[in-house]
């Protein structure tokens, strides 16, 4: 008798989906798949608004990551007035106002990935209580670091309601700059802590938690982490100049899993190598390199990506760990699920030290924040691409002479990653359920550990409206269900 | 002439003519108004500033003070009524507050938190309304236009006192006009006055929006009912 399994949804992410894994009669997986069951409306809906509002209306699709979102979109609009040429630039103030949001958004994401959802199950494992593989189970066992974790976030909130106006969905971003500096009393205050925020020393103490409760976790359950859901795929993240990740600009490239360039694109020029395809059982679509083909050409984005893209990390304590991070795997890309994790926490770090970078640079506080190109410089187009905490995202717009948006496309981290976090279901489900009759609550929590690793946002990849939960099934041939988890 | 009327019972003492909602201003009383701006003549389109004078409902900003009138403008009946006008300007139209760059100075948004307005009881119309973007400057968003009419009235070419802005169809389907021509001759001390003048996001100046960061925009720095009352922040 052939079964299906259904997990229903997938909690401790961001959206509305549901996993469904296919048994044989002798129990083995047959197939496992992640349905993505929103629907998409954000690209219709910004056309026919003035261009200057999308960065703004388009943010909205999420709640998390709408820096990333903002920011994508303003160098998309950037690219339609034609500011960010070498005839007008945009502002260095403008361009490091902008970062400092980035970063800071990176830092909080996650902060709050890695510590609500993903250190759980670390402390207490995956077979543990539901009611206890929690935030509120993490509080009880460690009321000392949760402390921490919060004061980390506050300061990152804090940052972003400086830059933005609000800490979550506000505006920055113009057409050719930002609206807004720096004062030197919102620096000192970051820099140095008051009575609500923590000082830049301690945030860059906090944000080496991260790596500390990842390495212990790895010392003591090794093989658990190195062997769960290793799943092959190219690797892509946005590169500066020098060939390593730069979160707000740069080309797109893609890496194997020897790390050697197999892509290297302007992001402008995305369409040209990437495409897309489609299920009819999922709004998700699989976008992949168009010289490759779907199944060679898939890529993996976010995190674990971004640390096998670069060569090294540009600042002190993250390029240490990025060093340790690449050695492990002897220089060869790292395709094991679980290392996302190891990738966040580095990343945590990096983000601080890239903040404390930019709070001790002068040019942060230049009044000179917009440039205004003129109307002969308009061009109606611009691709705006960010690595957002869950890997590329990339803003396309088109307007037309008038002002108003004609085009919107939208491919974020989670669409990107969509081919691998079906691999990634498939190879859990044939790890921990093959040839198994009874289905446990950690065998279906392992699948939700697989994905999680990704810190997916099916909010963002469909730009759903609304909040939604996911959902994981097994079932029968005959179509019955012999177990369910629904949140 | 001075004379002296009544408004939520208190004795008032304010000249002869004088428009009902600034007499009310002018002695601590707040009435919402829209279309109504102090100093133009009256339009009288919005009935947000709806008061009840000797018993019958009327606009205040269109009756002007008379000697012994008896006004009410803060009973539950009257507060109900005004926020009833706003929920149907808000249904009649698209304001996505959310994303609208007049968020933070807009009258209709600052009126509506004003009276804690967080969902309209009626369905949304989700009217089909086409935006005009022709002119070099000026975007005319019909979406969120509450047809108070400002625009038609107040702002003209300075040279030859034409109207910029109009209307044109009936009923339900008229709707503003922008004469593009007139447009592109404003100097852009003009546009921003344009904008400034539209209570709502209807008017807006290509690609400005934005330029205010928030907190620091209209009336979060002063709110619409201190501004209307005199009082400034502290």
């Amino acid at each position: 008798m052939v079964r299906k399994i259904v997990i229903d949804p997938v909690t401790r992410i961001e959206g509305h989906g549901k996993v469904v894994v296919h048994l044989d009669d002798d129990n083995q997986v047959t197939d496992a798949r992640l349905h993505v069951v929103e629907f998409r409306g954000y690209e219709k809906l910004v056309q026919g608004h003035p261009y200057w509002e999308a960065p703004v209306l388009l943010q909205r699709i999420c709640g998390i990551c709408f820096v990333s979102h903002h920011l994508a979109g303003a160098k998309a609009i950037d690219a339609m007035v034609g500011a960010g040429t070498s005839a007008h630039p945009i502002p260095v103030a403008a361009e490091k106002m902008r970062r400092l949001g980035h970063y800071a958004q990176m830092l909080q994401s996650h902060a709050t990935a890695y510590f609500y959802l993903v250190v759980p199950e670390m402390l207490f494992g995956m077979d543990a209580a539901p009611e206890q593989r929690n935030v509120l189970g993490l509080l009880e066992a460690d009321p000392a670091l949760v402390t921490r974790v919060v004061r980390l976030r506050k300061w990152g909130q804090e940052i972003l309601q400086t830059v933005f106006g609000k800490r979550m969905h506000g505006v920055s971003a113009v057409p050719g700059g930002v609206q807004k500096g720096l004062s030197v009393a919102e620096r000192d205050r970051f820099l140095h802590g008051d009575d609500t925020v923590p000082s830049m020393a301690q945030v860059i103490e906090y944000a080496q938690d991260g790596l500390a409760v990842f390495h212990d976790f790895h010392a003591a359950h090794r093989d658990e982490v190195d062997t769960f859901a290793v799943v092959p795929a190219l690797s892509m993240s946005l590169v500066g100049e020098d060939g390593n990740v730069d979160y707000y600009t740069g080309r797109l490239r893609v890496v194997d899993a020897d790390r050697r360039v197999v892509e290297d694109f302007a992001t402008q020029d995305y369409l040209a190598h990437m495409a897309e395809a489609v299920e009819p059982w999922s709004y998700l679509k699989f976008p992949f390199l168009r010289a490759l083909g779907r199944e060679a050409g898939s890529v993996r984005v976010g995190t674990l990506a971004r640390l096998n893209v670069t060569q090294t990390l540009s600042t002190p304590m993250a390029a240490e760990a990025a060093q340790q991070f690449h050695d492990y795997t002897r220089g060869r890309a790292n395709m094991m699920t679980l290392h996302s994790n190891w990738a966040r926490a580095i990343e945590i770090v990096h983000a601080a030290e890239l903040i404390e970078q930019l709070l001790n640079d002068p040019d942060l506080l230049s009044e000179d924040l917009r440039v205004d190109p003129g109307p002969d410089a308009w061009t109606g187009e611009g691709v705006g691409v960010v690595e957002a905490p869950r890997g590329t995202l990339l803003h396309h717009y088109r307007a037309d002479r008038d002002g108003a948006m004609t085009f919107a496309n939208l491919i974020v981290a989670t669409t990107q990653n969509n081919e691998v976090l079906n691999r990634t279901v498939r190879a859990v489900a044939q790890e921990q359920l093959s040839g198994r009759v009874e289905i446990t609550e950690g065998m279906m929590n392992a699948i939700e550990v697989g994905l999680r690793a990704y810190d997916p946002c099916l909010s963002c990849a469909t730009h759903a409206l609304g909040q939604m939960p996911l959902v994981v099934t097994v079932l029968d041939a005959a179509g019955r269900v012999v177990a369910e988890r629904v949140r | 002439m001075t004379i002296q009327l009544t408004i939520d019972g208190e004795v008032v003492t304010t000249t002869e003519g004088t428009p009902l909602v600034e007499v009310a201003a002018a002695n601590g009383t707040y009435v919402p108004t829209l279309c109504h701006h102090p100093g133009s003549p009256c339009l009288g389109t919005c009935r947000v500033c709806a008061v009840r004078v000797n018993g019958a409902i009327a606009a205040s900003c269109s009756l002007g003070a008379r000697d012994g009138m008896v006004v009410e403008v803060n009973t539950p009946e009257l507060r109900d009524l005004r926020r009833t006008i706003v929920e149907m300007l808000f249904v009649e139209g698209v304001h996505n507050c959310p994303s609208c760059e007049k968020s933070g100075r807009c009258q209709l948004q600052a009126v509506a938190l004003d009276m804690r307005l967080e969902g309209a009881r009626f369905p949304y119309r989700y009217p089909d309304r086409e935006a005009e973007h022709d002119a070099a400057r000026i975007w005319l968003e019909r979406d969120r236009c509450i047809f108070c009419q400002r625009c038609v009235e107040f702002v003209r070419d300075r040279e030859t006192g034409k109207k910029i802005f109009s209307i044109s169809r009936r009923g339900e389907r008229a709707r503003i006009e922008l004469d593009v021509e007139l447009a592109d001759a404003m100097p852009p001390e003009q546009v921003a006055e344009a904008v400034d003048l539209c209570p709502v996001g209807a008017i807006l100046a290509k690609g400005v929006g934005y330029d205010v960061p928030i907190g620091q925009r209209r009336y979060e720095a002063w709110s619409l009912r201190n501004r209307v009352l005199g009082r400034r922040p502290s």
